[in-house]
């Protein structure tokens, strides 16, 4: 089983997210923006950093980018693909989820571990989690404010799979650090198996690092990554 | 400034800041009167920015030679062996005078700027960190310009994709219009990555990668870093350089690739003085000389004159010397990273360095000159006058102080209260290396795969310098040295980053030259190699001189790292808090109570001895494997860092057998132990002075104040100001 984690020029989590996905036991293989074949990927990254600068938009130029008609293709066809932090802005722009990301309330960037809430299990990044378990995971970004024109049906569909809460889960402005609507951190799309949020699990993969929250997220993806290729 | 010429009458030198015998200087050289072209080269290079021609002569003092020193000073970043084939580069910088002009892109170009000086040697960047001088931020202006520079470092240094991993901030009335940002980059590499500048191989091309050479930052060595400031200068905005991250990250992998498949025979950055330095240091460092081709280089702006060209200090540039062989394999590199590339240039035998545009020659110089024969100034110093006065006060201390007055004011003080409002605009997680993060005494890193780990703290303290520039100067160099024997490792390399006021004043030069005494002293005191510095002069605006500040960069290393270093929030109910190291001498002079409670700065900082000092940080490096919480005593006392720890520990203590004024004075070389157990294990002087528990800091007889409203005073201290 094959992981591709796709690099634009600007990403910088390319390594870090490599690294843990090796300490789950996945075999990765990191994809140039400019190929235009993932070689049937059994699952597919899109890491964060600032592709193409963030010039332009967020995602906005990164979407044009040569390997991602196959990211499209193959995710359409059902393979788990998930967008982390910048990747998630990048999916947003291809289409493969909802809405957007737009600047900090505070109009600063965010460089801290925060709580995050797991609202659905249903989908290729929270299968391996619990409803209701909170993961300290840190969040590193300047337009990590999720919004939708759609968000009711969004909510009602259960495309929620993340929210930023507390420590003991209380959801609410005050422990909501960058004015996401409904304090959404992360989402999935109908078919379950493409999802985007913006806190970083890699930070979170080593108790040395202050947190190993992160890796019911890679180990649902990797589980996921297994399941959709038998 | 005596001058009233008008500035477009001034003859073409002086206009590009070279004096009467500099230029003279110029003639004798060529045997002739220099071309436009050649001006604006010897004008740039014999800047004070880029030829340190008033501090040349004291810089020697520095010693460096420890035999895990690689590369020493001169290169672009020093070099030092951790073992098994890994090496560490590290270099500081100031980009004081462009962060005046405008703040975002001048620290955001300072960040470029030291990055490109570490990956220069070969070595990936892994880590930033800075330090900053601003005025009182009770001044809007002051404010804008804090903003500004911090945003600028986050959005350089996030986008770019190297962690800033902290640093350190002070505020005071001189800096209001000379704030200094220094910044300071780390990186590694195995031993067969280093890369030196020097050219070698008579026929090799010289390949300018990287962005498009623009008209901005024209002059910006000689105009903005060499000169004092007047009212107005905010003008001078066109001389500042303008920074993109994004072809900066593109540029450091681009390189790294080059370096990996062994492409380049040589590489230097092009920083200040841009394609005049870059050419001449390649070529004259290597006995050789150029031809280069102004015609090839990549123009953002057609129109540009050979004189504009060589000088430019457009930002994401670098000159590789490759042999003819590879040349088509480098171009094909930086076609894969989406850099531009162009062959400008030959390696000739020399030694001069030949300009051409539009097929004439436009310069002919020797290469060397530009950078060996530069003028070096023994300029006259002189003990300053104010030290008689500030000597001979005495700061008043009030004995029967209630400690938890004291404290409410100064956790409030921007300069002691929590830094998380920078920090969390700081990057300082990405690469998965940081153990410990800014807010503690320095910031350490693990080297993934071995057990290794660097760590790091920036150190200043600009009104003890003031007071007294070599003891202050020792004392930060202490003080760093203990910041990084706290996580567990030993000091083992230093890099220093002068800041001053104008040079040609005797007061500022004494500063200096008593500050390099220090500070080279200090050094050989803990065996720590200075591996590199930078001398920043002319902090003078209206012909005020900043404070002397100079500051250092100390970079410690421990092998094993600590399996759990120790770390500010570790205390736990029931543990015994102890005092290490030297006992409180009465040392009030600059420190934050004279400062914030008594609004004086006056008397003379405590003298420190080398055993001593060797002591106490072997102390703190050997307790670190076994305690859960050390903390440096440093700025406002014995009460601070226990706050500190309380706060961040979310428990209170209760201290015996601590007077008022003791817990407020800043005697250095000593530091709080917190750990279980009624023994501490170490040979240095240490007492028990309490234990951990309930919800107050409290002091006995002193006074006590609840952990919960120390921490809402310490945590707002920088939100209230700038929110």
């Amino acid at each position: 089983m094959t992981i591709a984690v796709v690099v634009f020029p600007g990403t910088n989590c390319e390594h870090d997210i490599v690294h843990a996905l090796e300490l789950a036991g996945a075999d990765t293989e990191m994809v140039w923006h400019r190929d235009t074949d993932l070689r049937g990927a059994d699952g597919i990254v899109l890491p964060g950093g600032f592709a193409h600068g963030d010039y332009l938009r967020t995602g906005a130029i990164a979407r044009f980018s040569p390997i991602m008609d196959d990211v499209v293709t193959l995710a359409t066809e059902g393979t788990p693909t998930i967008g982390i932090c910048n990747g998630f802005q990048i999916l947003c722009e291809a289409g493969l989820l909802p809405g957007g990301l737009v600047a900090n309330r505070d109009l600063k960037f965010i460089c801290e571990p925060v709580h995050i809430r797991v609202e659905s299990t249903d989908s290729v990044l929270t299968r391996a989690a619990e409803v209701g378990q909170v993961l300290r995971i840190p969040l590193n970004s300047y337009e990590g404010n999720y919004v939708a024109d759609n968000i009711q049906r969004i909510e009602a569909e259960g495309d929620v799979i993340l929210r930023y809460s507390g420590s003991g889960g209380e959801v609410d402005d005050g422990t909501n650090p960058n004015g996401s609507t409904n304090s959404i951190a992360g989402i999935t799309n109908a078919a379950r198996n493409v999802a985007g949020f913006m806190p970083h699990p890699e930070r979170a993969s080593e108790a040395i690092l202050g947190s190993t929250d992160g890796m019911v997220l890679i180990e649902s993806f990797l589980a996921s990554a297994e399941l959709a290729r038998a | 400034m005596t001058t009233v010429d008008a500035p477009d009458r001034l003859p073409d030198h002086r206009k590009l800041g070279m004096t009467d015998d500099e230029y003279q200087g110029v003639i004798n050289i060529l045997g002739r009167e220099p071309l436009a072209a050649e001006l604006a080269m010897y004008s740039v290079m014999w800047s004070e920015h880029c030829s340190y021609k008033s501090s040349r002569t004291h810089l020697g003092r520095f010693k460096s030679d420890q035999p895990w020193v690689v590369v020493g000073p001169g290169e672009n970043a020093g070099v030092v062996d951790l073992g098994d084939g890994w090496l560490a580069a590290l270099r500081i910088e100031s980009h004081n005078h462009p962060s005046f002009v405008e703040p975002y892109q001048g620290a955001a170009t300072g960040v470029g700027g030291i990055l490109r000086d570490i990956f220069t040697m070969g070595a990936r960047p892994i880590a930033l960190w800075n330090a900053l001088r601003f005025g009182p931020l009770d001044e809007p202006r002051n404010r804008y310009l804090f903003e500004g520079v911090v945003s600028g470092i986050a959005g350089y240094g996030n986008a770019v994709g190297v962690p800033t991993l902290g640093g350190e901030v002070e505020f005071a009335d001189r800096f209001s219009k000379n704030p200094l940002v220094n910044v300071m980059a780390l990186g590694i590499l195995k031993r067969d990555q280093l890369v030196l500048s020097a050219a070698s191989g008579v026929g090799n091309v010289a390949i300018l990668l990287g962005a498009a050479t623009g008209r901005d930052g024209i002059g910006g060595a000689s105009i903005l870093a060499s000169a004092a400031f007047e009212e107005g200068d905010e003008e001078k905005r066109p001389n500042v350089q303008v920074g993109d991250p994004f072809e900066e990250k593109k540029l450091i992998e681009a390189c790294l690739e080059l370096f990996d498949r062994n492409l380049v025979v040589a590489i230097q950055d092009l920083g200040a003085a841009g394609i005049s330095c870059a050419t001449s240091e390649v070529a004259g460092s290597g006995g050789l000389g150029m031809d280069v081709d102004l015609d090839r280089v990549h123009l953002r702006e057609s129109d540009m004159n050979p004189g504009e060209i060589l000088m430019s200090e457009s930002q994401e540039r670098m000159l590789a010397v490759v042999t003819p062989e590879n040349e088509a394999e480098v171009l094909a590199v930086a076609e894969r990273w989406e850099i531009d590339a162009s062959t400008i240039g030959t390696i000739t035998t020399g030694p001069e360095l030949v300009v051409y545009s539009g097929g004439e020659i436009v310069g002919d110089v020797p290469a060397a000159s530009l950078a060996d024969d530069a003028p070096r100034y023994d300029r006259p110093a002189e003990r300053p006058d104010y030290l008689d006065e500030a000597w001979a006060s005495e700061p008043h201390v009030l004995q029967s102080l209630d400690a938890a007055e004291v404290l409410r004011v100064l956790l409030d003080d921007p300069a002691i209260g929590d830094r998380t409002w920078i920090s969390r605009q700081y990057d300082h997680m990405l690469f998965l290396n940081t153990v410990i993060e800014p807010g503690h005494d320095a910031s350490l890193l693990r080297i993934k795969g071995t057990k290794k780990a660097l760590a790091i703290s920036t150190d200043g303290d600009s009104l003890r310098t003031y007071l007294d520039p070599r003891r202050g100067s020792a004392r930060i160099v202490f003080e760093s040295a203990l910041n990084v024997a706290v996580t567990g490792a030993t000091p083992y390399a230093l890099v220093d980053n002068l800041n001053f006021g104008n040079p040609e004043v005797p007061g500022v030069m004494w500063q200096f030259i008593e500050s390099v005494e220090g500070i080279a002293w200090a050094c050989e005191a803990l065996d720590v190699p200075v591996v590199g510095g930078n001398v920043s002069f002319y902090n003078q605006t209206d012909g005020v001189d900043i404070y002397p500040s100079p500051v250092v960069g100390m970079l410690g290393f421990c092998e094993p790292m600590p399996e759990q270093p120790p770390r500010l929030d570790r205390a736990e109910e029931g543990m015994t808090i102890w005092l290490v190291g030297q006992d409180a001498q009465g040392d009030f002079a600059a420190s934050a109570y004279d400062r914030i409670i008594n609004g004086a700065l006056g008397g003379r900082p405590c003298d420190v001895d080398a055993e001593t000092a060797r002591r106490v940080v072997e102390a703190a490096t050997t307790l670190a494997y076994e305690t859960p919480v050390l903390h440096d005593i440093s700025i406002g006392g014995l009460a601070v860092a226990l706050a500190e720890v309380a706060i961040k520990s979310g428990v209170g203590f209760e201290i015996e057998g601590v007077s008022g004024p003791d817990l407020f004075d800043e005697t250095p070389l000593r530091f709080i132990a917190v750990t279980y157990g009624d023994e501490l294990p170490t040979n240095a002087p240490h007492r028990e002075i309490g234990v951990v528990g309930g919800d107050a800091l409290d002091f006995g007889d002193a006074g006590a104040i609840d952990v919960a409203e120390a921490a809402n005073i310490w945590r707002n201290a920088l939100p209230r100001r700038m929110e």
